[in-house]
Parts: C-alpha cells; structure tokens; sequence
C-alpha cells in the first residue's frame, strides 16, 4: 500500500488520483489498477489516450453502493475528474458531464450501455451533482477549466454539453458559452430518463424536470441517517443508564440494570424508531414545519409505549419518570426530524430558518425540564 | 410534499424577462411558466432557493438568496461561529450523499 497523498488544502487523497484538488496534474487510471475496474482499455484521440469506462456495474461497484450508503469510507470512493470514453465515441459524440462522486458516476455510465459518448468528470470532491453545484464546485468555473484541461475543443468536434438539470444551481449556461462556446443543454433530473431524453432528440418532458421524493427516495436515506445519529445516541443512552444507579439511597448497579436500562431503551428506542419511521411517515405526519411532524410523532411513540407499558410493565418507578418520558421522547423526535430537512428535496433555507427560529428554544426547554424531572423522579418516589 | 411556502425569499421582476424559458428548464419545483412569451411564478411556494433559475438568468430579472434547507448545516454553522450556511466536506453529512 502506498501512502495517501497530503495536499496543500490539508485534505488527503488516495495516491492514484494524485494531488487533483490542489490542480497539480493527475495521474492517468490504469485498467489494471485494482480501484479501477471499471476502466476497459482506451480510445485514441488527437489530445491523446481517453480512458474507457464499462456501461455495466460489476459486483464491486455494488458493494461500493451499499458501503457508501451505510456511510463507510465513502470519501475515498472518488473518481479522478477529467475525460471518459463510452463505446467507440467520435467528435461528433454527445459528451455528459458529471461529478466525481462515483455513486452518481455509475449511474450515469449505466445509463449509457450501448451508446458512444463522452464524460467529463468534474471534481466536485466526491459530492453528488446537486450538493456540489450548490457548493458552487460542480459549477461554472469548474466546467471551464475541465473543458481547458481535457482539450474537449480538440476531442469533439461539435460544442454541445449535457449537463444534469440539477447542476445548474453551480453551472450558469450563458457564462459558459459566453467563455467557451459550448451550448449547455440541461437534460433530466434522473439519469434513469437520459436514454429517454437522448432517444426523442433530447427533449426533456416536464415530469423528467421536477424533483420527487418518494417513499424509495426517503428509504435509501435511513441507513445514513442512522449512522450519523448513532454515536451520540449511543453516548446518550449510556450516560442515562449510569444515571439511572442514582437514588434516594445512594447509588447502586441493580438501579442501573433496572431504572437506567429502561431509560436508555426509551431513549435509544425512540432515536431508533424515529430515525426510521419519520422519513418513511413523512407526508402523512401533520405540518409543514419538520419539528411539528417530529413532535406528532414523538407523541403517538408516548401514547404507544404507555399503553403497552401498562402490560408489561415497562415504565417502572416514578410518576415523575413517566411525564420526563413525555416530554423527552416528542422533543427528541422533533429534534431528529428537524435535522432531516437537509436530506429532502424541497425545504429552503428560510423556511428551515424561520422554524429553527420556533422551534430551537421550545426544544432546548423541553430538554432541560424533562431532563430534570426525570433525574428528579429518582429521588422522589411518588405515584405507582 | 410542500414546505413552509410564506417564507420562500424570491423575487422576478417580469419587466426585465425576454422569455428565453431557462427558469423553467432549470427549476426542479415548476416554480415558473411561461404565458404570453414571458416567464410568470406560477407557484411561488413551491421554491426551495436552489437559486438554478436566477444563476441561469441572463437578464437578472430573478433575485433568491440561495442557500441549503439544512437544519444540520444551520445548526453547525452557528456553532462554530461562521458567517455562510452550507453543507460541509463533512463525509457524514447526509444531505451530500
């Protein structure tokens, strides 16, 4: 294994992609490169030889999926911007731009099965197209300098782009022709409609420009969702179920198998729930305003957990106790869906900020006092 | 599914349209329409400030403050002090993902 290269910006980067976020020149992939298996030989061209990329995903691009879903080591799952061949492309071949996030990368190049064309891979630092043109990485300045870099006016002999619709939050198409002469044409949302956009001429129908977020949509989202909450929720739970050993009579290990534990399981039970059903609920969950849904929420979990608790006896010591799980467990869940309006497609930054604004001090209260009655509840043993 | 839509920041100023379209390829909500050869907000509400169409607006008729509907990010930038809301280069961050 070799090392990692440093880069001046202080962010390393896998040595077979060289220092390319510091502009220094990158290292051509080579096909046989184990990180490269989806590279298939070359085409020649005037500006030299254009790495060729297969249109199937094999078996390890899957895992890569499922890995960089589930949050693991998906920073060093880039691939090196620059120029891509698909099939046997000529000059006159359409040439699709892309981020060198390699999630978005094989989709695309899936896409393309059957077909010659061209990719340009912009470095967008391994972020999806919409982030990164929202970063402003996937976007105007980028695509004129990988347009230069690559010699694309040498390559092809046409001056046509098709950039992906939600790239133009970064790409703005007058400047773009204006500097280059290339003609941005924005095709589709998904690149699931790009052999349909490409087969009717590149029309794009208006169904193809709106952005969804279905139930699938928000399903692939839970995994990362749950990886992100987990470790402080784990650090919750435990704190809470070393409380838990606190009482009127001193601290002991039996309070914290029996109080505490079920603390904690309230706790992580409700992060666990929430984290799942709350994106899966979303539309039918009442409210415009994510914290209200989370809330509602949170309250139907109350209801359920005290129904149940009257069975099985769940809820064990204080009266005290069982209103600190009233208040926490709606509080924690407006919290968790306050903080997925990120994940979605349709929240703006000032409606996210005038519910913040609402929102964020109620929270933080409800925190306080539940935390208080509950700590409270060990001591005082009132009711049941 | 639709947000909090009276508190969406966009401005078109109609009188600067040529009607070239471009907000309306570039929006991903519909928020425009064309009627008469001149873009009209349609459905205002429906806007998410990606800022696509006023990026893409060659005669500077759309205003938006652009900017994330993160939470996450609003929260973390408050946080550590700074003055611009954005995803960070966070691997964690969700909503690059």
């Amino acid at each position: 294994m070799t090392k990692p290269v440093e880069c001046s910006s202080g962010k390393t980067t896998p040595p077979e992609f060289g220092c390319s976020c510091c502009g220094a020149p990158q290292k051509q992939p080579v096909s046989n490169s184990r990180n490269f298996h989806w590279i298939d030989g070359s085409v020649k061209t005037q500006s030299g030889e254009i790495p060729k990329v297969k249109t199937s995903l094999n078996f390890r691009d899957r895992v890569g999926t499922i890995k960089t879903r589930w949050g693991i080591g998906r920073m060093r799952y880039l691939v090196p911007p620059g120029l891509y061949a698909v099939g046997g492309p000529a000059p006159e071949s359409p040439v699709f731009v892309s981020a060198n996030y390699k999630l978005s990368f094989d989709l695309l190049r899936k896409q393309l099965a059957n077909r010659n064309g061209w990719i340009l891979v912009l470095d967008t630092k391994g972020i999806n197209v919409w982030c990164a043109a929202g970063k402003g990485t996937f976007g105007t300045g980028e695509l004129l300098r990988r347009i230069k870099l690559t010699h694309l006016d040498n390559i092809v002999s046409h001056r046509r782009l098709i950039v992906p619709q939600l790239g133009a939050t970064g790409v703005s198409a007058f400047k773009v022709q204006k500097a280059s002469g290339f003609r941005v044409i924005f095709g589709p949302v998904r690149v699931k409609d790009l052999p349909a956009f490409l087969d009717s001429d590149m029309k794009v129908v208006p169904e193809m420009r709106l952005v969804r977020f279905d139930l699938k949509d928000r399903l692939v989202l839970v995994p990362i969702e749950l990886m992100i909450g987990l470790k402080y929720m784990l650090l919750g739970s435990f704190l809470i179920a070393l409380l838990g050993g606190f009482s009127s009579n001193g601290y002991s290990f039996t309070n914290v198998l029996s109080t505490g534990l079920t603390g904690a399981s309230v706790f992580f039970g409700s992060f666990l729930s929430g984290t799942i059903l709350g994106p899966l609920l979303l539309p039918v969950l009442p409210g415009r305003a994510f914290s209200i849904k989370g809330a509602v929420l949170g309250i139907f979990f109350v209801l359920v957990l005290f129904l149940s608790a009257s069975h099985i006896n769940l809820v064990s010591g204080s009266l005290l106790q069982m209103i600190s799980f009233a208040i926490i467990i709606p509080t924690l869940l407006s919290f968790i869906l306050m903080n997925f309006t990120g994940s979605t497609t349709f929240t703006s930054l000032s409606g996210v900020l005038r519910e913040m604004r609402r929102a964020v001090p109620i929270q933080l209260t409800a925190a306080v006092i539940g935390f208080i009655l509950w700590f409270g509840g060990l001591f005082i043993n009132i009711g049941r | 599914m639709r947000y909090i839509e009276s508190a969406v920041n966009l401005e078109f100023d109609r009188s600067l349209c040529n009607g070239c379209g471009m907000c309306t390829v570039v929006c991903p909500h519909a928020v425009f329409r064309l009627e008469d050869k001149r873009a009209v907000m349609a459905d205002k509400g429906a806007c998410m400030e990606c800022g696509a169409c006023a990026k893409n607006c060659a005669q500077k008729a759309i205003k938006v403050r652009a900017g994330v509907g993160c939470a996450a990010a609003v929260l973390s930038s408050f946080l550590k002090k700074k003055t611009s809301i954005e995803c960070g280069d966070d691997p964690d961050s969700p909503c690059c993902g």
